[in-house]
């Protein structure tokens, strides 16, 4: 299209500072030994380094996946570094005692640490390299009963609880990448809201990858306990840098009967440079399971990240339970995406839906994978899958892999699915009416990916629209 | 106020506009007919700043102001509006607002403030009835499961809003059953300004039964070859087009 709406809508990936800090960061290289130390520099009970040294062990006899239709020069496990810490996180007393360095950090990623500055009604844990950095409103969150801290927290304080979920809904053995998060996952975040209780903030993760060649392996537990619900969201950026970084996480979300968890992502890691230079691999298992009339759903904007693998998931274990999926995914210059969904239908009458828009630009390439599976048992069960892509310019691809197994008859199932291109004439009908490029451009975005963005919590569904006007950086071409 | 000077335009290496001259007057109604693939839809494209045409020689003027200059936003924002012939569909994004944004932007251009979204529903309260358009429409997605009616009436209601200067309508008559035709020529009548102007681009006579031009201007070849008043509409449907380009091709 024409080099004038090329220039309009040329921006910068903003969020691409290193921050300055003095870190403790292990040398490069992954055996028994990092793990061990990994686990010793946390100060773990015994039955978590095994925990982590079974994953290992397992991990060790697996080879990486190669069905994504992603493409990239193999990883060199050895090369990576496993540990990345700044030197001035402690346990804290109270968040007054952070690093400043780092809090300025958030601060310019808009994130508020600070009591004064914070956005009302939002609990933060911000997570930087490998540990957490703080947690705030958490006398609040105590009133209700809530457990909001990082994942090391939650080990030192609440054994039991981490002990009786950790791996319920993804076991260390489930794949290569879930595997190594297992060994080596250094913190996260962890949720524990009682029975009955609505959580009475929206909880909030942020995750900033900042050391060089260092990997990010956190780790989150939520468990929704019976009658509770809570709405969680989790935020990611990354300093540009010229080599790739490896991000491999493990979200496991519990609810119990009657309980709703709804967990939102915008993931903006760097996503390498127009040469495909750098830039963040994704690698990541998220997945929820629902018991007796409990209901998961899963919001996710991705713009970020040179290759994303990605599959949010639930099983529907419980009768009655929901399991919902609303994702946007962008790729843009050389990003590619895998990502979509599993709906695993165990109990009766589950219903689950799921929504996915893909946007391809640039050269990039954009996968949607979803598997629906309704096994014997789920009588009654319902699907509906909408699954649209649009192409802007003609050099992306969009792709579709749906996979279907119906193991009751009784089971419904819906399946949509369209493409689009954004074309210079619907530009120039919005260019007609006195829109320049740019604003024609995120105008028919916004409208493409709507129905996902209703489902994004308030404050952070302008943010995700102004996101993607970012991502689509000089993707008209 | 609109002065067309000699203009040429192309399609890679087809020139389709082979020197056009047309000087439209403030409160004017003109209409350009002519056969398929005469080159009216290119000329409405061109005046409107469609980035696929390449003008390689002449001007366009707009009240003194080089339109060639201008991108097709600016030129929105100075007062031209082209009704489209296929008005696009944008899913998801209400009619409403779309228009607020489409208004905003001109009202930015000339240093007004923009409106929000109550005081905006003011101006399209009124502009609704000029097209006989219901209030539930703007809160469908731009022209998306539009009928070829209600794309046609849309436009005019967006012209509505706009109050641009100059108006070019796009075949506007093609595929309206007769009471939308009526509809949708009333909208633009009621429109009429002394200082506005309209071209109208059509193929046949019908439309002009109700938008009375002042000025007819037959093109063929990418020229106009005949000029006149509101008779040679008339005299056109009777005789057809063949009579005027057998001098062109001989």
């Amino acid at each position: 299209m024409t080099a004038s709406i090329e220039t309009l809508v040329n921006k910068e990936y903003q969020y691409g500072f290193v921050t300055e800090v003095d870190t403790d960061t292990i040398p490069p290289g992954l055996t028994e030994e990092t793990v061990r130390l990994i686990s010793k520099k946390k100060e773990e009970p015994e039955w978590l380094l095994e925990w982590r040294l079974k994953a290992f062990r397992r991990w060790q006899t697996m080879t990486e996946p190669r069905w994504p239709n992603v493409t990239y020069e193999p990883i060199d496990y050895q090369a990576h570094t496993y540990y990345s810490a700044p030197k001035s996180v402690k346990p804290l007393q109270s968040l007054d005692e952070v690093d400043p360095e780092l809090l300025k950090t958030y601060e310019k990623l808009g994130i508020s640490l600070t009591e004064q500055k914070r956005l009302a009604g939002v609990a933060v844990d911000a997570i930087f390299d490998s540990v957490s950095v703080g947690t705030t409103m958490k006398s609040e969150l105590a009133k209700a009963g809530v457990i909001f801290c990082s994942f090391g927290e939650a080990v030192r304080e609440h054994p039991e609880l981490v002990q009786k979920f950790l791996g319920s809904v993804v076991p260390y053995s489930d794949n290569f990448f879930a595997a190594l998060n297992s060994a080596v996952f250094s913190d996260g975040s962890f949720v524990y809201v009682p029975k009955g209780v609505t959580c009475p903030l929206e909880l909030s993760t942020y995750f900033r990858i900042n050391a060089a060649n260092a990997g990010q392996f956190e780790r989150t537990l939520i468990v929704a306990d019976e009658g509770a619900s809570v709405s969680y969201l989790e935020g990611c950026t990354a300093p540009k840098r010229d080599e790739h970084q490896l991000h491999a996480a493990v979200v496991e979300i519990v609810a119990l009967d009657r309980a709703t968890v709804k967990y939102s992502t915008v993931q903006n890691w760097y996503a390498g440079d127009s040469e495909g230079k750098g830039g963040i691999y994704n690698f990541v298992t998220k997945r929820g399971k629902a018991f007796t009339d409990a209901k998961i759903s899963w919001t996710q904007v991705e713009t970020g990240s040179a290759i994303t693998w990605k599959y949010p998931s639930v099983i529907l274990q419980g009768d009655n339970s929901v399991g919902e999926f609303y994702s946007v995914a962008v790729v843009n210059g050389k990003q590619q995406a895998d990502t979509g969904t599993k709906m695993i239908h165990i109990g009766r009458n589950t219903r689950s839906t799921i929504i996915s828009k893909g946007i391809s630009a640039g050269q990039g390439q954009n996968s949607y994978r979803g598997q629906v599976k309704v096994l014997p048992k789920a009588a009654g069960a319902r699907n509906y899958t909408q699954c649209d892509s649009m192409l802007i310019g003609n050099q992306c691809g969009a792709h579709t892999f749906p996979y279907i197994e119906v193991a009751n008859n009784s089971a419904t199932l819906e399946h949509e699915a369209s493409t689009s291109k954004i074309g210079e004439d619907q530009i120039f009908y919005c260019k007609a009416r006195g829109l320049n490029a740019e604003h024609a451009i995120s105008l028919i975005v916004a409208g493409f990916c709507k129905e996902v963005f209703k489902e994004l919590p308030m404050e952070f569904a302008l943010e995700a629209q102004q996101l993607l006007g970012i991502s689509l950086e000089g993707s008209v071409g | 106020m609109l002065k067309i000077t000699n203009l040429h335009a192309s399609v890679g290496e087809k020139e389709i506009l082979k020197g056009i001259s047309l000087t439209v007057n403030a409160g004017e109604v003109h209409a350009i007919m002519g056969p398929n693939g005469s080159g009216k839809s290119t000329l409405a494209q061109v005046i409107a700043g469609h980035p696929g045409y390449e003008v390689t020689s002449g001007s366009i003027e707009c009240d003194g102001q080089d339109l060639l200059e201008l991108e097709a936003e600016e030129r929105a924002q100075a007062g031209v509006f082209l009704a489209f012939q296929y008005p696009i569909e944008i899913p998801g994004v209400t009619n409403a607002y779309f228009l607020r944004a489409a208004y905003n932007e001109i009202r930015k251009a000339h240093n007004q403030p923009e409106l929000d979204p109550i005081e905006f529903l003011d101006v399209m309260e009124e502009k609704l009835t000029v097209v006989e358009m219901d209030a539930s429409m703007m809160q469908r997605s731009v022209n998306a499961g539009f009928s070829g009616g209600e794309k046609k009436r849309n436009e005019i209601l967006q012209m509505a809003v706009l109050e641009p200067k100059l108006a070019v309508l796009d075949e506007t008559d093609s595929g309206l059953d007769i009471d939308a035709l009526r509809i949708v020529a009333e909208g633009v009548n009621k429109l009429k300004r002394p200082d506005n102007a309209t071209i109208v681009v059509t193929h046949y006579q019908r439309l002009l039964n109700y938008i009375v031009p002042d000025h007819v201007h037959v093109l063929a070849g990418g020229r106009i070859i005949k000029s006149g008043g509101k008779e040679l509409a008339l005299e056109l449907e009777a005789k057809g087009y063949d009579w005027l380009l057998e001098p062109v091709t001989a």
